[in-house]
């Protein structure tokens, strides 16, 4: 498997395809979008970050996480709690009887702010934590996990049931993080102004850069041995084991990869929605995060991506047009990909339109050399999931 | 696009005719006993660009409204009555000749009962269709995504459901009542009537039953006489086992239990009180969460005895609510119950109406400036008027539960009850 010729993580049609993403999301969409369909194109990526975390995690090591949610909110709510200190200067906050202190707070009678939310008075210790802090969960539950060496569906369950707990817990201390209303009415970040126009254009481009740093991160990751030690071990554990790989040890990485990705996911939500609630961290919206990866392409990086903006686009056409209907309409869509089109757009892009276009866009020249890959629950087809083989 | 006026095109004309009649009906005394309108609805209509100056979509004959409500979730049970009584609304103001000669044509967008999809759709009505107001959301989430973005892009949101208080907006009007107008005539009430002393508070977990069980033993503890609080608990949202609960209310004997158990709990609260043993018409029971639609799902026979505290019941006996009753009936179906939110989403297309007309203006600032003092007679709920805080004067009534799932009202307010949304001395 290993080719001596490649010298360069990125292959001549990966690098066109992120070329293509970059230009749609740089150019094209800025200029064909108004500001407000732009608005919701940058909240859709922030989806995209936790569809590529399923793509490293998922897709390549066979780690179903059905609690990607719960890194998702822990990412978006470290940023909402800097950004809710700063609206509530003493200034702002006088009517209340502590003034300084978050209103839901104030409305749950506490008069001080408590410990946990300290360090989220500084803007340095914040942008750490949003990384750090759903890393380290991923890894005390991945080391737990993974070393005990539970996996494939009680591993999806157990998230699952994380995912649960967290929304309870975040409902449930309503006093230290807003309770089912979430963190509301977020205004300023370091005193720049996140509600207006320009500043949200602004926070797309960001957006747009880290998802394409991220993109290039996973495909780093991918094309690395170290992603060829995970496509293998999703294949054959055991086999990897004998080999004399820690298996648990390329798990927890994978895990806490996956959960960063979606942390700052999260943060930029926060910054451009301006809310966080905990309707992002329980188990429906981490299961819809599973379904973008699917519609995708859960073998393909840049599938998952664009399987997260069809997904959302069509969630919110379907619900303008018809408000009362279109939750059958979503759900159709899901059933069709995943009977007629088991891996997603990337598996349509694969099999049916890249063999005429050429070695150049991943087309037949490269599929003869793939191996044939088996990824668990998908027909056993290499041909429809050549992204997945080197 | 959305679904414009989709549901008017459900009626047969005869049937339109007929709403149209018994719409119009109200409108005649309306328009000579308010003194409101210098000029007859019907009447040429002003020209656009003076009506509207900040480019809202109104147009020389219509006006666009959005409708905001959950249709899909787990909430759609509660706020499918409020959309049915906003496009009632809209229709009877239809039939009279619209507002200042426009026609109100409506937007709705389901809010799918999610917060952020609250937000975002709440955005997509203001920037996107330039609606001139919006009557929607429901759950006190729901208003606190949306406010920011009402604030942000100048809109005008008409909020419906009684809340917990604590908010005051320029761009809202809140047409159910702030807590201590929902809360505190009850207590007085129930103090007297029942000489309730010892009171056992249960509610659901979130902001406003926490934030009205503040309110509740503040006054309990301050205001009557030798009254105590001798338990108060909060359960998750959906929570179905309240055994434990029902055992310590056995243990203490409270005088009065009060109760803000909200959605589906309800139901698994009062079923598991009958099967406890424990009859309402023998405990004393005050709830300020119940109305006709939650009996609904609890069912008449489980809830029979108890009170609760609102400011509307279907069964108010006025000239107004027979017709609102019956206007309801026609449009929605003879099964359909009305409580007390629903009521007060009727009020919202009213109350901006007439202060659009008071205004002489669509444009927000010069509704948010008019809406003090504007004056509604033929409420349902009888005379309401918006107070300078954007909520209304309205008064408190107590209704007893009934087996065939109406309340019979059993004391209401002398007079109406001034809305103070930042209560002092219960904070």
């Amino acid at each position: 498997m290993l080719k001596s010729d490649r010298t360069f993580f990125l292959r001549p049609q990966d690098m066109i395809g992120i070329a293509v993403l970059a230009f749609l999301l740089i150019v094209v969409l800025p200029l064909t979008l108004d500001n407000f369909r732009l608005q919701f194109v940058g909240k859709y990526l922030t989806y995209a970050f936790v569809a590529l975390g399923l793509v490293l995690c998922w897709g390549y090591a066979g780690i179903l996480s059905l609690g990607q949610g719960v890194f998702f909110g822990l990412g978006g709510y470290c940023m909402a709690m800097f950004l809710k200190l700063e609206a509530s200067s003493v200034e702002a906050t006088k009517i209340q009887t502590t003034p300084g202190i978050p209103d839901f707070m104030d409305w749950n009678q506490i008069t001080a702010l408590p410990y946990m939310w300290q360090p989220f008075n500084s803007l340095t210790l914040t942008l750490i934590a949003v990384i750090m802090v759903p890393a380290l969960f991923a890894f005390i539950v991945g080391f737990a996990m993974f070393k005990r060496r539970v996996g494939g569906v009680y591993f999806a369950i157990i998230t699952q049931a994380l995912a649960a707990i967290m929304t309870i817990l975040i409902i449930g201390q309503q006093g230290y993080t807003g309770g089912i209303n979430g963190i509301t009415d977020l205004r300023t970040l370091n005193g720049w102004d996140i509600r207006t126009d320009s500043a949200k254009t602004i926070l797309y481009f960001v957006c747009v850069g880290l998802l394409i740093a991220c993109i290039l991160i996973a495909y780093f990751v991918k094309s690395s041995k170290l992603g060829r030690i995970l496509v293998a071990m999703r294949d054959k554990e055991d086999r990897v084991r004998f080999s004399g790989y820690d298996v648990a040890n390329f798990k927890v990485f994978v895990f806490c990869l996956a959960a960063s990705l979606s942390a700052i996911g999260g943060a930029m939500f926060t910054l451009q929605v301006g809310f966080m609630s905990p309707s992002f961290v329980g188990i429906v919206p981490s299961i819809e995060m599973v379904i973008y990866a699917a519609v995708g392409g859960r073998l393909s990086i840049l599938g998952a991506i664009y399987g997260t903006l069809l997904v959302n686009w069509a969630k919110t056409s379907f619900s303008e047009s018809f408000p009362e209907l279109w939750l059958f309409g979503l759900g159709g869509l899901f059933i069709a990909v995943v009977l007629i089109f088991p891996n997603g757009i990337a598996g349509l892009w694969q099999s049916y339109i890249a063999p005429h276009l050429g070695p150049l866009f991943g087309g037949a020249a490269k599929r003869r050399a793939s191996p044939p890959a088996t990824p668990p629950a998908a027909p056993p087809s290499g041909t429809a999931a050549p992204a997945a083989a080197e | 696009m959305s679904s414009q006026n989709d549901q008017s095109n459900k009626f047969s004309t005869t049937r339109r005719k007929l709403l149209m009649g018994i719409a119009a009906l109200p409108a005649v005394p309306l328009l000579a006993s308010s003194g409101l309108f210098s000029t007859p609805a019907m009447a040429q209509a002003p020209a656009t660009s003076a009506v509207n100056t900040t480019g809202l979509a109104v147009t020389d004959t219509e006006v666009t409204v959005g409708i905001l409500h959950s249709v899909t979730g787990t909430m759609a049970i509660s706020e499918t009555g409020s959309v049915q009584a906003e496009k009632l609304a809209i229709e009877q103001i239809n039939a009279m000749g619209g507002v200042l000669g426009r026609k109100i044509k409506f937007i709705q967008e389901d809010g799918a009962s999610d917060w952020p999809t609250f937000a975002e759709k709440a955005k997509k009505l203001l920037v996107n269709d330039k609606v001139a107001a919006i009557m929607g959301c429901w759950t006190s989430a729901s208003r606190k995504a949306v406010l920011p973005v009402v604030e942000q892009y100048n809109g005008m949101l008409y909020y419906p459901t009684f809340y917990e208080g604590l908010e005051q907006s320029k761009n809202v009007i809140y047409t159910g009542q702030e807590a201590t107008q929902q809360i505190l005539a009850g207590l007085d009430w129930v103090a007297k009537t029942k000489n309730g002393k010892t009171f056992y508070l249960i509610g659901s977990d979130y902001i406003w039953p926490r934030t009205s069980m503040k309110i509740a033993r503040k006054h309990i503890e301050g205001h009557l006489k030798d009254s105590s609080v001798v338990g108060e608990e909060y359960f998750p949202l959906g929570h179905t086992q309240f055994n434990s609960v029902i055992n310590k209310i056995k243990l203490k004997k409270p005088d009065v239990i009060y109760a803000a158990v909200v959605g589906g709990s309800n139901v698994a609260f009062y079923k598991q009180l009958k099967a406890a043993g424990i009859d309402l018409n023998k405990q004393t029971l005050l709830t300020i969460s119940v109305t006709e639609d939650e009996i609904d799902g609890i069912g008449g026979e489980n809830i029979a005895g108890a009170y609760s505290s609102m400011k509307y019941f279907q069964s108010l006996d006025n000239p107004n609510n027979k017709e609102f009753v019956a206007a309801f009936k026609k449009m929605w179906g003879e099964k359909t119950v009305i409580g007390d939110v629903t009521q007060a989403a009727y009020l919202g297309p009213w109350l901006w109406k007439m202060t659009v007309e008071k205004a002489g203006s669509f444009d927000i600032d010069k509704i948010a400036a008019a809406s003090a003092g504007i004056e509604f007679n033929k409420a349902p709920e009888g005379y309401v008027k918006i107070h300078e805080n954007h909520h209304l004067w309205s008064k408190a009534r107590i209704g007893l539960a009934l087996p065939d799932g109406q309340f019979k009202v059993v004391y209401e307010t002398p007079d109406l009850i001034e809305p103070d949304p930042f209560p002092k001395g219960y904070q």
